[in-house]
């Protein structure tokens, strides 16, 4: 029955969902549980947001409250995975992917390969993503660009919680590694979730607004940025069309083609830093395979190339804004 | 403050999501004399478009809405009234009017949207508006839910008491299906209507609910006052394969799209939301498997295995058959397949989904056949 879910709690009903469907399923993290040491009674934190809470009361043991040792349980979710198990390895923030790249890049990422395809390695990294949340630089960074560049990763990003669910789901089905990046400041956001389970494909981008005059290529919080940034653009008179590109690896450039030869004018917006960002890869394959179609410069909205700020104020202006936004489409369009 | 020589033509309400709706043109000039029934203007919402439709006859002395703009539900859109209401009157008519409010009042009055049923193992979602004496079931055809009665159900309901279901494997009801035959479904149907009481009601099915419905009234003509058989299967023996088959491949949008078009004569109906809806049901657990049996076991390569009509006799239970003249998946020749005993009625410039693309030619003739049994 479809009703209003949140982010966070449409992710909670899919890992929910995929532990109760296939006892193959396991979950481990920092914390996911109720934090070392406790009963993991119904009522404990269940992850530093309280994404995983209510698990443990439901499916027990299966949930691993793991130390703070990220090379360690992540290590241990790629040997599971490679072993028959389909682990849920939650790493709490992206940012500590430098303590355990080894075994992601070098190790799950690689091993199909290696193996002649014998090995499948069906893991599953959960972690939070974005700026906006006062957590400063070591908490708050928009690190899909890092994943995406790795053959034998795929990389998901949802902006809402229909998406995360049945990206979730694929995920936890699908036979490789996964990183899935949940926006922290997306968790809240509510949008119609059906309470049976089900999938979206990867590589399919989702057209959230359609329009002839430009095209907006986003994903993750941004996509609701450029929301804003086409209402007001409207008022004037200037129609975008947005696709949200939802994974990243693999990618969804037939969508993207598509649109820009419809209208002619690209503007990729993207929260992580500008060098070599989705943003950047959109707009290079664009430049590419559709340089006939395009009437202007391509425009990227990005953050700049600074960490991110602690600073409330400067934290605000490192994000790309509606206006940011708003102003790259009416330079584009007015070219 | 009302004045009964003064008719409102307002935003009308398409199901309970809808709060607003854009016009996108009106249908008829300004001073025009309006019969009931009449198309006036056509109105989109973020589902699908459709046209509104006189409720009252008159002329047509303002045209208030602005086309591209949207408007709240109820919101005045334009006026009907004769030519002895002077401009004054009506001048003051709209300054008065005011927008009803309590969408949410009226919706817990109306109880929730829709209600979910347990029968055995399976749960059945239906609507039920309206309490007149007599009851309407409609039943949804193959891949489709109770929301294709989206135009057809509040009008109906203006004198019945009438009820929508979602089949077994369809919308949000379970999706798991014991049995893939008609027989099956009809005794699923059977059960719904027992657990509700319905002793006897006039059945509505659409195609694949056509069939469902006849195969009920075969099975216990005491329990239908009346059919109502709308482009429906059982009637004749082929059915568009490439549709059936097309619907159940189809992975993602662009290929959904491609087979919805051919449900309507006017393509541009398949709106982006349209599509999305389907293809968000087509993606939960069960339902690709559950349309693949069904449409192996009903269907297979465009053949109709089970047809319902043979046999029957519609002096035991009278029967109106509707049918869109340009419908894609069942020709339109298989309206006559009951022969002389039923009423057929085929409207033009329709398709498939003729509920949906003539919705108040279909819902008047529903009504006058209702009134006659």
């Amino acid at each position: 029955m479809a009703r209003t879910l949140s982010m966070k709690d449409a992710i909670n009903e899919a890992l929910d969902q995929e532990m109760t469907r296939d006892p193959n399923v396991i979950v481990m993290g920092e914390d996911i549980v109720g934090g070392t040491g406790s009963p993991g009674e119904a009522d404990a934190w269940g992850g530093v947001l309280g994404v995983t809470k209510g698990l443990y009361a439901k499916h027990g043991d299966r949930l691993m409250d793991t130390p703070l040792s990220e090379s360690a349980y992540i290590g241990a979710a790629i040997g599971a995975a490679a072993c028959g198990m389909r682990p849920v390895a939650e790493l709490m923030f992206i940012d500590f992917m430098g303590v355990c790249l080894d075994e992601i890049f070098n190790q799950a990422a690689k091993f199909k390969y290696m193996f002649g395809g014998k090995a499948e390695t069906p893991v599953v990294i959960r972690a939070m993503v974005g700026a906006g949340f006062r957590a400063a630089a070591q908490h708050s960074q928009m690190l899909t660009p890092v994943f995406t560049h790795i053959p034998g990763l795929k990389v998901v990003c949802p902006s809402n919680a229909y998406d995360a669910k049945g990206l979730l789901i694929q995920s936890i089905r699908d036979n490789d590694p996964v990183i899935f990046c949940e926006h922290k400041n997306l968790y809240a956001s509510e949008t119609d979730v059906p309470d049976e389970s089900y999938t979206i494909p990867f590589g399919e981008a989702n057209v959230v607004r359609e329009g002839g005059h430009c095209t907006i290529v986003t994903y993750g919080a941004m996509v609701h940025k450029s929301m804003e940034a086409a209402k007001e653009l409207a008022k004037d008179g200037v129609e975008c069309e947005i696709i949200d590109l939802r994974t990243l690896s693999p990618i969804d450039m037939d969508t993207v083609l598509e649109s820009v030869e419809n209208t002619g004018r690209l503007v990729c917006v993207d929260e992580a830093n500008p060098r070599c960002s989705i943003a950047a890869d959109v707009s290079a394959s664009v430049s590419q395979e559709a340089f006939d179609a395009l009437k202007a410069p391509i425009q990227m909205v990005t953050a700049p190339h600074t960490p991110v700020p602690f600073s409330p104020a400067l934290e605000d202006l490192y994000i790309p804004s509606a206006e940011r936004i708003a102003s790259a489409v009416r330079k584009t369009v007015s070219h | 403050m009302s004045d009964e020589r003064i008719v409102a033509v307002v935003m009308p309400k398409w199901g309970l999501a809808m709060e607003e709706g854009q016009v996108n043109e009106w249908l008829v000039e300004e001073g025009s004399e309006i019969k009931v029934g009449d198309e006036i203007l056509e109105v989109e919402t973020d589902k699908i478009a459709g046209t509104v439709e006189a409720a009252d006859a008159g002329t047509l002395r303002r045209r208030l809405a602005e086309p591209g703009t949207v408007y709240p539900v109820k919101a005045l859109l334009g006026v009907l009234a004769d030519a002895s209401v002077s401009d004054a009157d009506i001048d003051a008519f709209v300054a008065d009017y005011v927008v009803p409010a309590a969408a949410e009042g009226e919706g817990e009055e109306a109880g929730p949207s829709y209600q979910f049923l347990e029968l055995g193992d399976q749960r059945l979602r239906y609507a039920q508006r309206g309490d007149g004496d007599q009851a309407v079931v409609l039943i949804h055809g193959f891949g489709g839910d109770l929301d294709n009665w989206l135009f057809n159900l509040d009008p109906l309901a203006e004198g019945f008491t009438v009820y929508a279901l979602d089949l077994p494997g369809h919308g949000q009801s379970s999706k798991h299906l014991d049995d893939p035959t008609l027989g099956g479904l009809a005794k699923t149907v059977a059960a719904f209507l027992q657990a509700l009481d319905i002793d006897r009601a006039h059945l509505v099915g659409h195609s694949m609910g056509g069939a469902l419905a006849l195969r009920l009234a075969r099975q216990h003509p005491e329990r239908v006052r009346s059919l109502g058989l709308i482009s429906s299967a059982g009637l004749g023996e082929t059915i568009d394969w490439d549709y059936i088959h097309g619907f159940v491949a189809a992975e993602n949008r662009r290929q959904l799209k491609s087979v919805m078009t051919k449900l309507f004569a006017d393509p541009s109906l398949v709106n982006r939301k349209l599509v999305d809806d389907v293809l968000r049901y087509k993606r939960l657990d069960g339902v690709s498997e559950t349309l693949t049996l069904l449409a192996d076991t009903l269907f297979a390569n465009g053949q109709q295995r089970e047809r319902p009509a043979d046999g029957f006799d519609p002096a035991q239970v009278p029967t109106l058959v509707i049918w869109g003249e340009q419908d894609q998946i069942l020709p339109v020749a298989q309206a006559e397949g009951l022969g002389k005993g039923a009423t057929v009625r085929v409207v033009p410039d329709a398709g498939h989904m003729v509920q949906m693309e003539a919705a108040s030619t279909v819902n008047s003739a529903l009504m006058a056949h209702f009134g006659e049994h």
